[in-house]
């Protein structure tokens, strides 16, 4: 089945931090990923819209290298983590062991404590996962994956099982933290406001391949009542099917 | 000229509105009988009652010794030191086994629980045999072992392994996949996820094994010690039964019952401290 793979992981980070080259992915003989070409420089903050159901999430888990049943070129740098949409904390492991699972060496518990302080989680520390609310528990998820020092950072519709008021928090959160450590970032979102709330450049996935692919040329902190914001977000709507 | 009909509020009278009462400061008043006394209630009653059978009467020594003859009985044992002597065989007799048990079931379920190839070679014999009732081997094993320690150590060490087993595997097999996933993604190795994801998310349904398989441990042992022993608390119960001593049998069951349930305290004790990380529910 997954003839032609070819898988480089770069190490320079003047080349791109993601670059595919016709991916195509098929469920039975359905391609949800057909003939698929990206790239996405570094430090480069990308979101990935697109209808459900559309492969999104299966280009997100196929940069994360979770999904290896694939065809075509897929480079991405070495260093990468990933927020996926439930926080998935080991339950079992306190809150700083989580931030530091599966680093090298022995557990670095101030490596942990300075990375849940970035993340506002510094009392938190010592706690287990079960007394996190929705909110900290993604919140941890973030200090774990920012802790490896990405070069590229994959969210898979990281706040979407938040409410409302975290949610815009959280957002903040995440741009704060990108704007710090530089990293590129890929976000998977259904989210029109929030892709163009955060992102450098806004993609749409239609019939498996990128269908439009335009910069975000708004100035940080993003205005939504900026006509500039209303326009791309209409346009977005658009291309979405929404009207 | 139209005159607009003048609306009127209806308003139920406050006695409408049914109430109850979710907290008040009667739950908190003192002088309510604590539940450890409404718990200790009941059995000292039964054995008050046993006791006053026994003084009338009605129970004679032959069919069941009275309350004060079985403590007095106890007394005398511990004394002439045949007490003390039957439990440490016992125990030892269970503790051997279970070491045997413990290492072997979890030898098998983790091959089992980890590997394809595993559960393919492993886990359908097991499935099998789990299904034979442990004590109709007391006959193969004597004959295999003869009549000393070890057909009661592999007794209790198969009685054991089942449970455990069958728990430890199951375990493995729930471990949740997104969490796997998730280790992946944070750089664990095989040997990282095993240790970090698959064990813990295991240990739950393995304690709960241990608890089982202790249960069936003594039944076991009792099964080994009441043929062909000759020494431990079935031993003492067994002699006893020819003298019709009932006061020496009831004394062993309650030994047994002790034990039963220093093992079970002990097994509670580890999942406290082993199991606080889960958000389960712990009755109200």
């Amino acid at each position: 089945m997954a003839t032609g793979v070819q898988r480089t992981v770069s190490d320079q980070r003047t080349v791109d931090a993601v670059s595919v080259r016709g991916l195509t992915r098929r469920f039975g003989d359905r391609a949800v990923i057909s003939d698929l070409d990206l790239d996405i420089e570094p430090g480069q903050f990308v979101a990935l819209l697109g209808a459900s159901g559309c492969g999104k999430s299966t280009l997100l888990r196929i940069l994360a290298d979770l999904d290896k049943d694939v065809s075509g070129e897929v480079t991405v740098a070495r260093r990468r983590a990933v927020g996926f949409q439930a926080p998935r904390l080991m339950p079992w492991k306190k809150v700083w062991h989580n931030v530091v699972l599966g680093l090298p060496g022995k557990p670095d518990r101030d490596r942990a404590v300075a990375a849940l302080t970035e993340v506002g989680l510094a009392h938190r520390v010592d706690v287990w996962p079960k007394v996190l609310s929705g909110g900290e528990a993604q919140r941890a998820a973030l200090a774990r994956a920012l802790v490896r020092e990405p070069d590229l950072l994959l969210l898979d519709e990281p706040f979407s099982a938040l409410d409302a008021l975290t949610r815009i928090t959280a957002r903040g959160l995440v741009d704060e933290l990108w704007q710090r450590h530089g990293c590129a970032v890929l976000l998977v979102t259904h989210d029109v406001e929030e892709a163009l709330a955060l992102a450098d450049r806004v993609l749409v996935m239609q019939d498996g391949r990128i269908g439009y692919d335009a910069p975000v040329d708004l100035d940080r902190p993003r205005d939504v009542t900026d006509p500039e914001f209303q326009r791309l977000r209409a346009e977005l709507l658009a291309r979405l099917g929404v009207h | 000229m139209t005159t607009t009909p003048e609306r009127t509020r209806v308003q139920p009278p406050p006695s409408a509105v049914e109430t109850v009462t979710l907290a008040s400061e009667r739950d908190r008043r003192p002088g309510r009988v604590p539940r450890w006394v409404l718990k200790t209630i009941s059995p000292i009653a039964l054995i008050v009652l046993w006791q006053v059978l026994s003084s009338v009467g009605v129970l004679d020594t032959d069919t069941l010794a009275s309350p004060v003859t079985v403590a007095e009985t106890a007394a005398g044992m511990w004394q002439d030191g045949s007490l003390q002597s039957a439990v440490l065989t016992s125990v030892l007799r269970v503790l051997a086994g279970l070491a045997f048990g413990i290492v072997a079931a979890v030898v098998l379920a983790t091959l089992a629980g980890l590997f394809r190839r595993g559960e393919d070679i492993i886990d359908a014999p097991m499935q099998m045999l789990r299904t034979v009732p442990v004590i109709g081997l007391i006959p193969l094993l004597i004959i295999w072992f003869g009549i000393g320690e070890t057909p009661k150590i592999v007794l209790v060490g198969l009685a054991v392994t089942f449970p455990l087993y069958i728990n430890l595997y199951s375990g493995i097999r729930n471990t949740d996949s997104t969490l796997i996933e998730a280790s992946e993604t944070l750089g664990l190795g095989w040997f990282g996820q095993v240790r970090h994801v698959i064990l813990p998310s295991a240990m739950p349904q393995f304690l709960t094994g241990l608890r089982y398989a202790l249960g069936t441990a003594w039944l076991a042992l009792v099964f080994g010690e009441t043929i062909n022993a000759t020494s431990g608390i079935g031993y003492e119960m067994n002699k006893a039964r020819e003298f019709f001593a009932t006061d020496v049998i009831i004394v062993c069951l309650v030994l047994y019952a002790i034990l039963g349930l220093v093992a079970d305290m002990i097994v509670r004790g580890l999942e406290r401290g082993l199991l606080s990380w889960r958000p389960a529910f712990s009755g109200q």
